[in-house]
Formats: C-alpha cells, sequence, structure tokens
C-alpha cells in the first residue's frame, strides 16, 4: 500500500523543501521505501538538503517526457538505501510538467514504495495544480507570520476545491520566547484559524541552517529540537499518537540576563 | 515574579500576536468570500430564474456584486423591476 503525499505551502520560503527532505528521510530511517519527488522545475533544491547534487543523471521532465524510465532517473540515497530522488530540471520550466502526467508517474511507481513525497512549488499555478493532482494527502506547511497564514488559507481553500479531504498542518519556524511574550500567533490561534488537524509544531533551530549547510537534514541530529519535532511528524504520518513537544522554559536568571542585553 | 513586576510598572497594551490574529481573522473574511466570475454568474442566473416566476425584471441591467464591510461581507443585488406579473399578492 502507497500513499502519496503532497508538501504545499502557497507561499516561498516556510519550510515546504527542507520539510519533505525531513520528513522523507524519517520515514526511510523506519525502514520504508521512499520516494522523493521534486516538482519545483527550474528552481532545483531538495538534492541539496539531500546532499545529492552530484549524483543527478536525469530528472523528472526527462521521465515524463518518455526519455528515460523513472527507474533510471531515480538518485538512491547515499546513507538512507531505500530513499530515493526524482530531481527536477534546473533548465525547464514549471510547464514542462502536467497534471496527468504526473498521476500516470505516480501510479507507475506505487508498487515500488510505500510512501511518494512530492515537493510542490510556491504559489497556486500550473506548478502546484500538477503537484497536488496525485497525492491522497495533502500536508500544509506554514509558519506563525500573517502572510503564510493567510497563503496557507488560501492553499486550503484551493485544496478543498481539487476534492483533497485529507489535509493536515505543519507549523514551522516557531520561535517559542516570542510566543511566549505574546509576540508571535501561538498554536491555538493557528489551529482556530485554519481549523484543520496539526500533526507539527518545528520550532526555529539553528541546526536546521548547518544541517542544510551540510547537506544532511537535522532529523538525523539527535540533539536538534526541530530534528525531534520532525521525529514526531512522522510518527504521526506512521498512525502514532504522540504529545506535542512542549518548549523549554526560561529561568529567571536567562530572562534577567536577557533584560540586560547578557543573551 | 520578574513578569508581575513589569505588569505593574508597563502600561498594559496589545501584544503584536494579538493583532496579528486580529488582522488574520478580518483579512480572512474577505478572502475566503470571494467567489469565482462562474459562480458569480451561475448565482445571477439563478436569482433571475427566480425573481422572474414573479415579476419581470430588466436582466441586462441587473447588477449583483459582493460588498465588502470593515468586518462583513454583503451580497448586494440591484434588480431593476419592470412589471409585476397578474394574480400574485
Amino acid at each position: 500500500m502507497c500513499e502519496i503525499i503532497v508538501i504545499t505551502s502557497g507561499k516561498g520560503g516556510v519550510g515546504k523543501t527542507t520539510t519533505t527532505a525531513n520528513i522523507g528521510v524519517g520515514l526511510a530511517m523506519r525502514g520504508n521505501r521512499v520516494a522523493l519527488i521534486d516538482t519545483d522545475t527550474g528552481l532545483r533544491n531538495l538534492d541539496l538538503l539531500l546532499g545529492l547534487e552530484n549524483r543527478i543523471m536525469y530528472d523528472l521532465v526527462d521521465v515524463t517526457s518518455g526519455r528515460v524510465p523513472y527507474k533510471k532517473a531515480l538518485v538512491r540515497h547515499k546513507k538512507f538505501e531505500t530513499l530515493y530522488l526524482l530531481p527536477t530540471s534546473q533548465i525547464r520550466d514549471k510547464s514542462a510538467v502536467n497534471p496527468e502526467q504526473l498521476v500516470q508517474l505516480c501510479n507507475e511507481m506505487k508498487s515500488d514504495f510505500e510512501f511518494i513525497i512530492i515537493d510542490c512549488p510556491a504559489g497556486i499555478e500550473q506548478g502546484f495544480k500538477t503537484a497536488i493532482a496525485a497525492a491522497d494527502t495533502a500536508i500544509v506547511v506554514t509558519m506563525p507570520e500573517i502572510a503564510a497564514v493567510r497563503d496557507a488559507d488560501k492553499i486550503i481553500g484551493e485544496l478543498g476545491r481539487a476534492d483533497k479531504e485529507n489535509i493536515k498542518l505543519i507549523v514551522n519556524r516557531i520561535r517559542p520566547q516570542m510566543v511566549e511574550k505574546g509576540d508571535m500567533l501561538d498554536m491555538p490561534d493557528i489551529n482556530e484559524i485554519l481549523s484543520i488537524e496539526c500533526i507539527g509544531q518545528v520550532p526555529d533551530d539553528e541546526y536546521v541552517v548547518t544541517s542544510t549547510n551540510k547537506g544532511e537534514p537535522a532529523i538525523t541530529m539527535k540533539d536538534s529540537l526541530a530534528g525531534q519535532a520532525y521525529r514526531n511528524i512522522v510518527g504521526r504520518i506512521c498512525g502514532e499518537s504522540i504529545p506535542f513537544l512542549k518548549p523549554p522554559k526560561e529561568g529567571f536568571f536567562t530572562r534577567l540576563k536577557r533584560l540586560f542585553g547578557m543573551l | 515574579m520578574f513578569d508581575v513586576l513589569m505588569k505593574i510598572f508597563k502600561k498594559e497594551e496589545k501584544k503584536s500576536g494579538q493583532i496579528a490574529k486580529e488582522r488574520l481573522q478580518l483579512v480572512l473574511v474577505h478572502d475566503r468570500a470571494s467567489v469565482s466570475p462562474e459562480v458569480m454568474e451561475q448565482l445571477k442566473n439563478d436569482i433571475i430564474a427566480v425573481i422572474s416566476k414573479y415579476m419581470d425584471i430588466n436582466k441586462s441591467g441587473m447588477e449583483i456584486s459582493l460588498a465588502n464591510d470593515s468586518d462583513s461581507v454583503a451580497l448586494v443585488a440591484n434588480i431593476p423591476v419592470q412589471s409585476f406579473h397578474h394574480g400574485r399578492r
């Protein structure tokens, strides 16, 4: 049985590709056979986040145009051997793949994988429509920021119009200290506004930057809070019921230091 | 304790997170009410069909639109009536 998940957001820069890379690695760490399809044609990045940029021979457009079979274009991850990437083209644009082609490709790939995860481009134009066409489940990524939540709402509306019923939410780059001070939208606010099931609350974490630098997703880092949040998301995708992480409480002295500019 | 002291000395003002929430809720009322031109045309035809049962209306002079107020959305229809049918009360 294969589940096809699209990772989408509307707004750019909220962490779709980072989320795709982490969930993909996390599912593969649990032994699942996972294929990641990058549909952000022209702005290829998923290869970089996974450290696979030097191993690409063929791309999604080569496959959908019938030049090579998909198995030839798949790039196997060095460390997580059940994880495969189908990179997209860096020279073509979003119109190079249409929804029917992606649906047909996913139908072909279904029998070989437990999960197919599709990284969607930003926006609500043709690239978005292509990316969501084959998906059973949509994961909407947003940030506790007014424009990102508005765009997430728009995307949820578009997914509804496309008859996608299984829609989940991940809130990325939460800054617990700002939430505690009341200077950032908190989870109850976002849940009230968007009212779809939340499967992830990922704190803003420097590990995400350093791990991206190295091409190793944060989910592999034991000490990373974001990594822990991604491990929990993967558990929830696999049907486990896992409570959300509590933000670490700041002690009195930490606050005092912050007040005097020592932190 | 620190919080309590801050509360005493600082004038109470609305937190920016709360402002963000209120602004979002408002803007989404309008976003979610935006309807595609096709749906609007369909709605217009349905309204014409219903009203025409009771009176003759000037179909080409009819206007319908969604009007945005600061915190609500209204469907506004302007339907010029030409004559009433006989025998309806």
